[in-house]
């Protein structure tokens, strides 16, 4: 019953809960960079546009695989909130992840093209440290089920702080955040054009949007599972400390320009390694 | 059980037959005729079988007059071995089969072993006898349509069709007689043949490369005869019993290790995999036969069935560290290549070298884990083969760059290949499932270096994959159109390749129920359920998502009106999507290429450490053995 | 306000400008006038655009360009030629290889004078075109109200 109530929770809730946090991204950014900046509900106003648009296309099939794409991340977001399997669930954010490369590829534009490569790389760069995680709660708690995860006595985080510093650094690549936002940005300026959407208008673009704010909503709430226990407190400390998180992620964004493929591929391998494979080889010592 | 030399019969009398039949069309209806044989007599003895219990048999005790056409088998095997080494001017085969066939004939006349069972009949043999029956006959219908368009675009070859038939044949009963056998002696007869039809065949084309390879191949999987050999020599002279079942109970290490280097060769894991690859030049069938139902599956399928003697000591932990090594350099291998062929080899090996880290590892669920997906990777490899094999008469290259918007031009064989793509790594597909069982029991064996070996190399996996996918379904118009020329036969058999492929993961939960829990039960006396019940309703949902998300998307897509524009090229396209205005005002044709990453994962880079690295793995632990047993 | 007019997305062409009317635009994004109040993204991309903002005028070279950049932007859509040689060709008008405005080629909704374009005057055209996104939106979506065609041409507004 619970977990109904959550799993429709995040289904009619991810996409605002999403909308209003990028608002504040935009508004907290603009306020970094010494401007106002939009209101809180530019978002809004923006899907709105979008959804009001004429369609235009490049193919007949781009529509199709965006749509997977966000098919596919509500499921994800749906056996997260449902208290499922992590593990799978993160194997079908992966396919999501995978759809969204279809779609810009299908396109065989080479902005798109150059996009959707990219994302290959990011996706390459951040799956091992998903992955990790999910081990890491399974080590920590016993089990992949989210459900019996969050009914430790202790929050996660205490067995895995490494596995957390590792998942905030890749976390950026998922937020689209600089310096990891190589395939496409929300910022005006981007190197190709605007990667892997450059292609996509209107509605299409508008179901990519929501996409990604259910998938901001379900990434945020991997991070609450870390703190998340048994005891009814640690429900808004989690909410809590994961605004933080975010604030964090957006601070970078603003402090840190772009970097180039490379060191954005073998830097994420090596972070993994060093607090995720540490992380994993002491609490694998500990058991 | 008469069927059991039925079963190997049926295909050595077609591999003798075949050489005789002049006609091409009556061939190939022998060939129908034969696999359909196969099939069915594998169907029988599943249900005489099963009738009878469904229990593990042992048979023929006496069986003195077989040991000796054997002997003289060996022997046999062993000139032809010494001649093409002698023709070719090569010494390390010639060398090696000396010393294994000699060592053999001289354990046997100096030893008296006792009367022990020569062959059996299990779980795990009835499965591989279903692949071998089912993959390999449908290789072989394949290969009648393959093989009239491969020798209409290569002229350049001699038409040995009669000959590539007979070994294509030949092969699968050496396969039968390897998976029944329970004496090591007799095993080790069908494993030479192995070796030594998959060098004949590599050399088909007789072309320089293809010689050299066939090689390589050849003194690869005759130092891991050597190796089993060995292995025999020192079970005879210990234990007294060749019986693999002996092997295993007695779990002696230096014959472990000797034995596991055997199946660790065949199976192409690192130090060996340049074989692998190698055989690539061969025509498709071959590489489709000898790389997902047949000739790896022989390693595979010994290392399983050592599985629960390599529970935690030292030999389990050179297998698995070898295995999961291969697993993750072989994959990102894949990465630098764009044959689409090499392709699929480097990621045989490289999902063979997570089978093999499984089996290493020796603990119910990691063979759980890779009974599964040695069962998903035979289905999906063959027809990928298959389909590349295909693509390749149609485009006349079997390059990925080439295959740039087949979803348009192809679009049957598309639908094929990306169903086989998909099964390679996508959830909810089965290699996936595999995957997440393996990761778990890595977890639970506490093992850090195969978790970290798994969360990488699945990552580099994925890259490859959806690399590919997505240039084939790119909507690219190309100019003109390319005539299918891809034959019924050919269709037959990746249309039922496919249709298996989805069965088998439509009913995942009853292929692991009836099938892989009873094959864990055996081994290890007991079984639980792997996958939980909770997993398994997780399954189905994305299952049922997989099939219906895009199939609603496709209705909600189509009722969109969209008006279709020209793709973003700066505003300077030239209208067709295929040429844009360069900066001399002249036209440029378009070309999008993949991304390969040659400097960071290619194979110059990265196989030359990677084979002593695990060469020194291999050395140190072999020194650790030798040292202890001494 | 409507849906357009919150949140107006540009698209900055360079037909053949000198490059000061493009400091100004770029002006406009800065601190000072912060043109991101009003939700103005200045994408470069036409499949996500609803202003397309040109300056320079247009010679042989650009002149496929902008119609192709035109024609690859969803409806409703405005187009902003700013500064002098956008409106008319400005001082170049005579070359040979200039064709004049921007109206040569497309239908342009909104001229913004001035050489160069002061950031004042361009926001204020911005403010313009977004009222008439609204409009044009409006008339699209009357069922066969007078003709609802895109790409039809509107009088200049200054």
């Amino acid at each position: 019953m619970k977990s109904v109530v959550f799993v429709l929770g995040y289904l009619i809730l991810a996409p605002f809960v999403g909308a209003l946090l990028d608002g504040a991204d935009r508004v907290i950014t603009a306020r970094m960079q010494g401007r106002k900046g939009p209101s809180i509900l530019q978002p809004f106003y923006d899907l709105s546009k979008l959804f009001s648009k004429q369609m235009i296309a490049v193919n007949n099939v781009q529509l199709l695989l965006n749509l997977s794409y966000l098919g596919f991340i509500v499921i994800s977001g749906g056996m997260l909130f449902g208290g499922t399997d992590i593990l799978m669930c993160l194997f079908i954010l992966s396919t999501a992840d995978m759809f969204l490369v279809m779609a810009a590829s299908s396109d065989s534009s080479p902005f798109a093209n150059m996009g959707a490569a990219r994302e290959m790389v990011q996706m390459m760069a951040y799956e091992p440290l998903t992955l990790l995680v999910a081990v890491g709660f399974y080590l920590a708690s016993g089990t992949f089920h989210v459900g019996d995860i969050i009914q430790s006595d202790l929050s996660p985080v205490l067995y895995m702080p490494g596995m957390l510093l590792g998942f905030m650094f890749t976390a950026a690549i998922k937020f689209r955040k600089s310096p990891f936002d190589l395939s496409t940005s929300h910022h005006a300026h981007q190197e190709m054009v605007k990667g892997i959407t450059t292609e996509m208008s209107g509605t299409t673009l508008g179901i990519m949007n929501v996409a990604e704010y259910y998938e901001k909503v379900l990434i945020l709430g991997i991070f609450a599972l870390f703190f998340i226990n048994s005891s009814w407190w640690s429900w808004p400390v989690a909410i809590v400390l994961c605004l933080g998180i975010y604030f964090l992620e957006i601070l970078w964004d603003n402090v840190s320009a772009r970097l180039r493929w490379k060191t954005l591929l073998f830097s994420c391998w090596l972070v993994t390694l060093l607090t995720a494979g540490v992380n994993l080889l002491i609490l694998i010592l500990m058991k | 059980m008469i069927l059991i030399p039925v079963l190997i019969g049926i295909p050595t009398f077609l591999a003798i037959l075949i050489p005789l039949i002049r006609s091409e069309g009556a061939r190939g209806k022998i060939v129908y005729a034969g696999a359909g044989c196969i099939m069915a007599a594998t169907v029988a003895l599943l249900v005489s079988w099963g009738t009878q219990g469904a229990k593990s048999i042992q048979l023929y005790t006496a069986a003195e007059a077989v040991d000796h056409l054997m002997s003289l088998g060996d022997i046999f095997l062993m000139c032809l071995i010494v001649y093409m080494s002698v023709r070719y001017r090569k010494v390390i085969p010639a060398i090696l089969s000396v010393a294994q066939t000699g060592l053999l004939l001289w354990v046997e006349a100096n030893t008296s072993l006792p009367e022990a069972e020569h062959m059996m009949i299990d779980w795990l043999t009835v499965l591989m006898c279903i692949i071998i029956a089912f993959v390999g006959g449908f290789i072989c219908i394949y290969t009648v349509g393959y093989m009239k368009g491969y020798h209409a675009h290569h002229k350049e070859y001699q038409d040995r069709q009669p000959f590539f038939f007979s070994m294509l044949f030949l092969f699968l009963a050496a396969m039968f007689g390897l998976v029944f056998s329970q004496s090591l002696i007799w095993m080790y007869f069908f494993w030479e043949i192995t070796s030594v039809i998959s060098f004949l065949m590599i050399g088909y084309t007789r072309t320089e490369e293809a010689i050299e390879n066939s090689f390589s191949a050849l003194w690869m999987n005759l130092l891991g005869g050597l190796g089993f050999s060995v292995a025999i020599a020192l079970l005879a002279f210990t234990n007294g019993s060749v019986q693999l079942s002996d092997a295993v109970a007695t779990g002696a290490a230096l014959p472990l290790a000797c034995l596991a280097l055997a199946g660790l060769t065949k199976s192409a894991q690192l130090p060996f995999s340049t074989w692998l690859y190698g055989a690539m030049v061969a025509p498709t069938p071959s590489s489709a036969l000898l790389h997902s139902a047949t000739m790896v599956k022989a390693g595979v399928y010994l290392l399983l069935r050592l599985s629960p003697a390599l529970h935690d000591n030292l030999v389990g932990l050179m297998v698995s560290l070898i295995g999961g090594f291969t697993f993750i350099m072989a994959s990102m291998m894949a990465i630098a290549q764009n044959d689409g062929k090499k392709v699929l080899a480097f990621s045989t090996i490289s999902n063979l070298g997570l089978i093999v880290a499984c089996a290493g590892t020796g603990v119910e669920e990691t063979v759980w884990g890779a009974v599964f997906l040695m069962i998903f990777h035979s289905v999906c490899k063959s027809m990928l083969f298959q389909a590349v094999g295909a693509t390749e008469n149609c485009l006349g290259s079997r390059d990925i760059e080439d295959m740039h918007g087949m979803l348009l031009r192809l679009p049957k064989l598309t639908y094929i290949m990306g169903i086989g793509i998909a099964g390679m790594y996508l959830a909810p597909f089965g290699m996936l499932i595999s995957k997440w069982v393996a990761l778990k029991a890595f977890v639970d064996s506490g093992n850090v270096i195969l978790v970290i070996f798994i969360a990488y190399g699945s990552a580099t996996t994925m890259f490859y994959w959806t690399k590919w996918l997505s240039k084939l379904i790119s909507q690219h118009h190309a100019r003109e159109g390319v005539k299918d020329v891809t034959c019924r036969d050919e269709y037959v058999s990746m249309f039922v390749h496919a249709a298996i492929m989805l069965l088998l993961c439509l009913l995942l939960p009853f292929v692991a129920t009836t099938v892989v829990d009873p094959i864990v039960a055996e081994m290890f006396g007991h079984s639980q359920a792997v996958l939980s019940m909770s997993v398994l309703t997780t399954m189905a949902v994305m299952l049922v998502s997989i099939l219906i998300v895009p199939t609603i998307m496709f209705f909600v897509s189509k009722a969109a009106r969209k008006q279709l524009v020209e793709i973003y090229m700066a505003g300077v396209n030239k209208g067709d999507n295929r040429h844009f205005v360069n900066s001399f005002g002249g036209d440029t044709h378009l070309y999008l290429s993949n991304w390969y990453l040659r400097f960071e994962f290619g194979r110059r880079h990265l196989l030359h450490p990677s084979i002593y690295l695990s060469a020194v793995v291999l050395v140190v632990i072999f020194c650790l053995l030798i040292g202890g047993a001494v | 306000m409507g849906k357009l007019s919150r949140s107006p997305w540009l698209l900055h062409y360079d037909a053949s400008s000198c490059n000061g009317c493009d400091i100004e635009v770029l002006d406009c994004l800065t601190p000072r006038y912060d043109v991101e109040r009003f939700g103005v993204i200045n994408t470069g991309d036409p499949f996500q655009a609803d202003i397309l903002l040109i300056t320079g005028g247009v010679n042989s070279q650009t002149a496929d360009v902008v119609r192709q950049l035109y024609s690859q932007m969803p409806e409703p859509k405005v187009v902003l030629a700013v500064g002098i040689c956008a409106c008319t060709g400005g001082v170049f008008k005579e070359c040979y290889n200039i064709r004049g405005g921007i109206d040569t080629v497309i239908p342009v909704d909104i001229y913004v004078p001035g050489c160069a374009a002061r950031p004042e005057a361009i926001i204020d055209g911005v403010v313009q075109a977004v009222k008439l996104l609204d409009e044009k939106r409006e008339k699209i979506r009357a069922p066969k109200g007078g003709n609802g065609q895109p790409g039809g041409t509107y009088g200049s507004e200054k």
